[in-house]
């Protein structure tokens, strides 16, 4: 097997996008009808369903805060999401993710109206192929906003990278993989705030700078496609009735 | 002074609605001099009030509010019921009793027992308690028949119409007894089965179509034509 | 009491506005680090880190098993944190929680990336015997920032970790007489800031993290490269405030590298 570059000589990435260019996005609010509120999202070959329940009272009691509501955040992969079999339990990995994607939320909620309850949030990765963290970000914040629970914003999340020397941005599994640096990131829009960011790799200060901001122009794009499934689900209603 | 969206326009989270000396009503909040939407619904602008008509929202207990809630459990001092909020609410056994005697458990099941579904009105609530009803009024107390229906508890208002007309039109319509609960709980009970659905239907599509333009009319014109009258 | 109270928070905020901290220190200011090599016999490799009052035990322990999968010519590195509980009153006995899974992954990120040490290396036969290091992490007590401690006395004990004489004959390890020094590659040094009343302060101590409002670790390897970094604690940050923390990170993770690598 020939030593696959990562980019070819043309600048086109093994899945002949550009070096800047987001995968293709694909993004559905209101699909589980048990749920308070879910979203779904097709990024790339990333399959991702979020759900959320709550507010609601906290078992066990002694979890309760009296000041504001807890938010609870289960990030998990099924088992056949993955190339080789996942064991069900959650990882470490997955309890890392959980919390960062919790703490990335917590900011945009506003918790403290609603004292003494929980509110779940549950993301399960149904295919995973790089930069699942990210896109479940991108999902649980409409999942939240479906579930009418008041936020300050939206959250959008996409990772940069470096991929044969070059920036580029959204990573897919291989990159992620085979890259030398990653960049994760969750951006609060209208606010300019970054609330996740994570790295793994080498990158010098300035390589990391423009990392960022490769980041934060991905998550301007998602949440411009957030808000067209936000609106396509409720403008369908409008439209019918305009007769 | 400038608003962002014009009236009526679906809004996102986050999105920032109008900057400057405005007051930030329901679903919105105010960050320095400019309000922000807190809720996906639509943007309402009055004189220098802004406030977003959410689309999805559940249940707040208010104190005053009418409420229908099914009970779920039964305890030494009370009931507990389930009021479709994110807090539980509690219905004390001294409410109902006359005379204050500490009842055994299985006398208050013959009250009250689990499956209950109660019109009740909330007398207190704050952030450190879970809401506390009342039965004691008129018009309060237990449901034997008619259906439950839920709706958006946002939608309430327009259910109920300017000066009560929606409401009016569904009950003369369809001759039902029609009891609204703010917590996003309608009772029907009508003469016969088919009323009632009809008035459920009736109920359904204004949820559906709230906010639109000319629906009362729309309402009326489909109960005259569905119910033959 | 451990809560950190109300006024006390206030008051930790309004030093920070005025460059100021409750022990004294600046804002870029570490604690004392007193690093101690070797301190465990037993463990292939040890060592134990004061970051002012927080006290981090690390010991490598090295076995021989089984190679990845996707990796069978590669020996493995797999770090494990254990925030004991007689280390803080908040610590309760049982497996490891988010707090200390973070923990571990912050710090083997740190040392993978950086790549302290080259695990193609570590192969006995491939597809079926490597080594496997065994990096754990004792937390004895928490007065804050355990992740710079932490991360400083990984790296310290894997210094001080000696290899035995493994010698593989016809598909059997052996082990002969003998030690050799686990060859280090690299010196990533993590740095960790706590944001208080919107400004950076290096090193939070505990009370300082009861009160901040987010944290971010950046960790530098020994050319000034980032090779890490980790947001947590929930709260906000600007790009510009990320890119300060990075600049300031790697100007002082050439002092405290200083602290670990005698030249």
């Amino acid at each position: 097997m020939s030593n696959e570059t990562l980019i070819n000589k043309d600048g086109l990435r093994i899945d002949g996008r550009k070096l800047h260019e987001l995968r293709p996005t694909k993004i559905e609010v209101g699909v589980l009808s048990n749920a308070d509120g879910s979203a779904y999202i097709e990024q790339g070959k990333n399959k991702i369903l979020a759900g959320i329940y709550g507010p609601k009272e906290v078992h066990p009691k002694h979890r309760e805060r009296p000041d504001r509501a807890i938010l609870r955040c289960r990030y998990h992969m099924a088992p056949f999401s993955v190339d080789e079999r996942k064991s069900p339990a959650p990882s470490r990995r997955e309890i890392e993710i959980s919390k960062v994607i919790r703490e990335a939320l917590e900011p945009a909620v506003f918790l403290e109206y609603y004292p003494r309850t929980a509110i779940d949030l549950f993301i399960e990765v149904l295919q995973a192929h790089g930069g699942t963290r990210c896109a479940s970000l991108t999902v649980a914040s409409l999942a939240l906003a479906d579930g009418g629970i008041p936020m300050r914003d939206l959250t959008a999340a996409c990772a940069s990278g470096k991929v044969d020397g070059k920036l580029v941005l959204d990573l897919n599994d291989i990159e992620d993989k085979k890259g030398e640096a990653d960049v994760p990131l969750a951006y609060m829009p209208n606010l300019d705030v970054i609330t996740l960011l994570q790295m793994d790799g080498q990158l010098t200060i300035e390589e990391f700078t423009e990392a960022i901001n490769l980041s934060l122009e991905g998550c301007k794009q998602l949440h411009v496609l957030q808000k067209e499934a936000l609106k396509s689900k409720y403008i369908s209603v409008r439209e019918g009735v305009k007769e | 002074m400038p608003t962002f969206f014009e009236r009526r326009q679906l809004v996102a989270p986050g999105d920032l609605l109008a900057e400057g000396n405005y007051f930030a009503g329901e679903n919105t909040f105010k960050n320095e001099e400019k309000v922000y939407s807190t809720s996906i619904g639509l943007v309402e602008f009055q004189e220098r009030r802004v406030f977003v008509v959410a689309l999805k929202a559940f249940y707040v207990p208010r104190v005053e509010d009418i409420v229908i809630g099914g009970v779920t459990d039964v305890t030494i001092g009370g009931w507990i019921v389930d009021i479709n909020s994110p807090y539980p609410a509690l219905l004390r056994a001294s409410d109902v009793m006359e005379r204050s005697y500490r009842p055994q458990r299985n006398n208050l099941t013959s009250i009250f027992d689990i499956g209950d579904i109660l019109i009740a009105k909330i007398v207190s609530y704050d952030r450190t308690r879970d809401p506390l009803l009342t039965v004691r009024e008129s018009d309060l107390g237990k449901v034997t028949r008619g259906q439950i229906v839920g709706i958006i508890p946002s939608k309430i208002p327009r259910l109920i119409g300017k000066k009560g007309s929606m409401i009016t039109t569904i009950k003369s319509e369809t001759g039902c007894h029609i009891v609204i609960g703010q917590n996003g709980r309608v009772l029907v009970s009508g003469k016969t089965v088919e009323d009632e659905q009809l008035a459920i239907m009736a109920i359904q599509k204004v949820e559906e179509e709230s906010h639109t333009s000319g629906l009362t009319n729309r309402v009326a014109e489909l109960l005259k034509e569905r119910s033959g009258r | 009491m451990s809560m950190v109270t109300r006024i006390q928070q206030q008051q930790i905020a309004q030093l920070v506005s005025k460059g100021k901290r409750i022990d004294g220190r600046g804002l870029e200011d570490y604690r004392d680090i007193k690093v101690e090599m070797g301190v465990i016999e037993k463990a292939e490799g040890s060592a134990r880190v004061f970051l002012g009052r927080t006290e981090v035990l690390v010991g490598v322990k090295i076995e021989v098993g089984r190679p990845f999968p996707d990796t069978p010519d590669a020996g493995v590195l797999t770090v494990n944190v254990e925030l004991v509980p007689l280390a803080s009153p908040r610590f309760e006995p049982g497996p490891p929680r988010e707090e200390a899974i973070e923990l571990a992954r912050v710090v083997d990120r740190g040392i993978r990336e950086s790549k302290v040490i080259k695990t193609e290396e570590l192969c006995l036969i491939k597809g079926k015997k490597v080594l496997i290091v065994f990096v754990d992490v004792y937390v004895l007590n928490h007065d804050g920032n355990l992740i710079d401690a932490s991360a400083i006395a990984a790296l310290a004990a894997l210094m001080n970790t000696k290899v035995a004489n493994y010698e593989v004959s016809e598909e059997e390890v052996q082990v002969k007489p003998g030690y050799n020094q686990l060859p280090i590659q690299n010196y990533p040094i993590a740095v960790t800031f706590a944001k208080i009343n919107d400004k950076l302060v290096v090193d939070p101590g505990l009370k300082e993290e009861q009160a901040m409002d987010t944290r971010i670790t950046i960790t530098i390897e020994k050319e000034g490269k980032i090779c890490a970094i980790q947001k947590a604690g929930g709260g906000l940050l600007t790009t510009d405030q990320i890119v300060e923390a990075a600049k300031l990170a790697k100007k002082k993770a050439t002092e405290v590298r200083k602290l670990v690598v005698k030249e």
